[in-house]
């Protein structure tokens, strides 16, 4: 029985989960192995809606937790076919040991993961305390900010992992609730069209290849293991950066959407930026363009690729601030945060005189407001004045109680 | 259907074209090897495999080098079974999809795991395979122990089993509790057949994974390894060691089928005492200490005990 294609309105209104689900349909994964958990669970759930509706051909298993979603993906994607999931937070961090696995076996699977708090104590809304959990992982991740990024960097991602000379996996990671569960105007990319971008499945050391019979997943003592983690990395640091460009540069030609590694708004003359990633990215272009009629000339700068890091674009993007903020949604715990510890370092032997400091905000889903941003791009402004960071260099953002600030 | 490959003598089997090579660092002795050879001879199928970590995993895929001439796999301890049911989703989605690159094979998909990561650690992993109904074949090479750690105690290790972590002592017998009967929880998870196994009933072991693999759906094989590092025998010893094991009943041959047929395939003629299966192995030899004589009788009554359950359920066929 043949699967049914499915006619989409040129503008859907879809929240970041079902934009997901439709853009795993059209690139018609061979298989999904999956868990449910809050708030990634409507992934798949629409996947499965949709394999009961025969608008997919491939395989869908409900296993019994995160870990075997993975595993199974591992397994899946050794088999030689195209494989993803999806998860969130408890669910991301059981699935921790099979990130570092599925990577080292350069399996190109593609993992959706709303990102969600980590407990305890337990909570279901969005921060970034997943996404930071990986990010030693191996995997390239991107990030969106809105339903449609969730959509289109979905395509980005199976363009990349897939890609023989990259044969890496792949996050997509969306704000859980702040881009999952908010319905926007998404504009689509017909069935065909949107398949064509990532193409057929190019198996490569495929254990379904009966002639070529392949072991998967060897042992490495200290003779071998540090020359795979080290061409593992090379290829993070060397060739995916430029992969993903050519995938955005071609993404843009059948889209006319255009994605870069690092998204510059309003940076051309700006005096000082802020430096943020999902949905906060949206809230601060709305603060900076406001900043600019009081005459501060505000900027702001989003991570789309949080691995590899983009370190000579962001260097690059900072090169002319005078003030800089970053703006990290994870708790550092006993450190600065890693979006300040990364632009620091990205900066350190540049020319730049900017002052940097670091901000810990919405932990657990608490709001960003634009009245938090007002405020700091106002302490940014200030520091410019100073010639030096006025606060202390970590300050937590919108926690109730006195103010905390640190280092 | 794939032809069920047929096996005439010892001679023919053991000169199969191997799947598994010789050369792989299991300790001399190992039973292991005996097992996994005889699994993957007793068919002539195109073979989808995976170990858990564990000592046949390390002992055959040390890079750059593998013992596999067959596609293998190996991700982590606890999810050799998942690995493997991953492989055989992706191969029925190839199917459907026509993208197969040898359609007209008959792939059986099979992972080994010791009884670590079978009993212990990936107990859930194969729980949810057996539950999903995956077509394939889960075998636990059970030697009743952490063998590649070092012999720590498992959840399949027998009572007065003296381990790393349960050791014998002024005021210890080993370890304290008995295994865990794995054949009947996955029996119960109404699969088409579970059953045990041992290397030295060739005959009895072709016929029970020809079998498994005849049958659709998901298959449990808990085979014995008698260990010659952790149960402490001479390596020569193993099928002497495994002959006691069958024929004390410590190790009884049988078959659940649908988890209602339960079959005893090997009625040893003359069944030894249990204290001789006991006195082979040095990780029981505290037991013949006059404080601990007492647990060779239980041993003995419960292996009793356990050989008239089979019997009547044999028996009322359920």
């Amino acid at each position: 029985m043949a699967f049914d294609k499915v006619e989409l309105k040129d503008i859907e209104v879809w929240d970041g989960n079902f934009a997901a689900s439709q853009a795993l349909r059209q690139c018609q994964i061979d298989v999904v192995a999956a868990y449910p958990i809050t708030p990634s669970t409507p992934i798949v759930e629409g996947y499965g809606n949709m394999k009961a509706n025969n608008q997919i051909e491939g395989e869908f298993v409900m296993v019994e937790s995160e870990h075997a979603a993975m595993s199974g993906c591992i397994g899946a994607a050794a088999a030689g076919g195209r494989v993803a999931t999806a998860t969130s937070s408890q669910g991301y961090a059981l699935m921790v040991e099979t990130l570092y696995q599925a990577s080292g076996m350069r399996l190109p699977i593609v993992l959706n993961v709303v990102n969600r708090a980590l407990a305890a104590p337990l909570n279901v809304n969005g921060d970034h305390s997943d996404m930071y959990l990986g990010r030693d992982s191996g995997w390239i991740q991107l990030d969106a900010y809105c339903p449609q990024d969730a959509y289109d960097l979905n395509f980005i991602a199976f363009k990349v992992a897939e890609d023989h000379d990259i044969r890496l996996p792949a996050m997509v990671h969306q704000d859980g609730f702040m881009t999952s569960h908010t319905a926007q105007g998404v504009h689509t990319l017909d069935d065909d069209t949107a398949y064509g971008f990532v193409g057929d499945f190019q198996p490569m050391n495929d254990m379904l290849d009966f002639e070529h019979p392949v072991t998967h997943g060897v042992q490495t003592e200290e003779d071998w293991h540090f020359e795979h983690k080290a061409r593992q990395h090379n290829d993070l640091m060397t060739k995916v950066l430029p992969k993903i460009q050519t995938a955005f540069d071609d993404f843009e030609k059948i889209s006319g959407r255009k994605y870069n590694l690092v998204e510059k708004y309003d940076m051309d003359d700006a005096d000082v930026a802020v430096v943020c990633m999902g949905t906060s990215v949206e809230t601060a272009r709305e603060v900076a363009g406001e900043m600019r009629a009081k005459g501060i000339k505000a900027g702001v700068v989003g991570i789309r690729v949080v691995r590899p890091f983009p370190f000579f674009e962001i260097a690059e993007a900072l090169k002319e601030v005078k003030a800089i903020a970053a703006l990290d949604r994870s708790s550092p715990n006993g450190a600065p945060g890693m979006l300040f510890n990364e632009i620091a370092g990205a900066l350190f032997n540049t020319d730049t005189k900017a002052l940097l400091s670091g901000y810990v905000y919405g932990l657990g889903g608490r709001d960003l407001t634009k009245k938090h941003l007002v405020d700091l791009y106002t302490e940014l402004q200030a520091n410019v004045d100073a010639g030096k960071v006025t606060t202390q260099l970590q300050q937590f953002i919108g926690v109730r109680g006195p103010k905390l600030s640190f280092l | 259907m794939s032809e069920m490959k047929k096996i005439k003598n010892l001679k023919e089997f053991s000169t199969s074209a191997d799947r598994f090579e010789g050369a792989n660092l299991l300790c001399p002795g190992c039973a292991h090897s005996i097992i996994v050879r005889e699994v993957l001879n007793a068919t002539n199928d195109d073979l989808v495999l995976a170990a858990s970590t564990g000592c046949l995993e390390v002992c055959t895929a040390v890079y750059p080098y593998t013992s596999w001439d067959a596609s293998w796999i190996h991700i982590g301890f606890e999810n050799g079974s998942t690995a493997v049911a991953g492989a055989e989703a992706m191969y029925n989605a190839l199917k459907t999809k026509g993208r197969l690159k040898q359609p007209d094979r008959n792939p059986k998909f099979v992972a080994f795991g010791g009884d670590g990561a079978s009993y212990d650690i990936g107990f859930q992993w194969i729980s949810g395979c057996m539950e999903r109904g995956h077509n394939m074949m889960y075998v636990v090479l059970d030697n009743e122990v952490y063998a590649n750690t070092g012999g720590q105690r498992s959840s399949s290790t027998p009572i007065g089993s003296s381990t790393t972590t349960a050791p014998a002592g002024k005021v210890s017998y080993g370890e304290r509790k008995n295994k865990k009967d794995m054949v009947s929880i996955m029996a119960s998870h109404q699969i088409p057949y579970s059953a045990q196994v041992a290397p030295n009933k060739w005959k009895d072991m072709v016929k029970k994974i020809q079998h498994g693999m005849a049958v659709e759906g998901p298959v449990f094989i808990n085979a014995v390894s008698p260990c010659t590092t952790e149960w402490k025998f001479d390596p020569k010893d193993t099928m002497m060691i495994t002959d006691l094991a069958t024929d004390s009943l410590v190790f009884p041959l049988y078959e659940i089928i649908d988890n209602h047929e339960l079959n005893i395939t090997y009625r040893p003629k003359n069944v030894v005492p249990v204290e001789e299966y006991l006195a082979a192995q040095g990780r029981f030899k505290h037991l013949f200490k006059d404080q601990y004589k007492y647990l060779i009788k239980e041993w003995q009554d419960r292996v009793d005990e356990k050989w008239a359950y089979l019997q009547r359920r044999e028996e009322a066929r359920v």
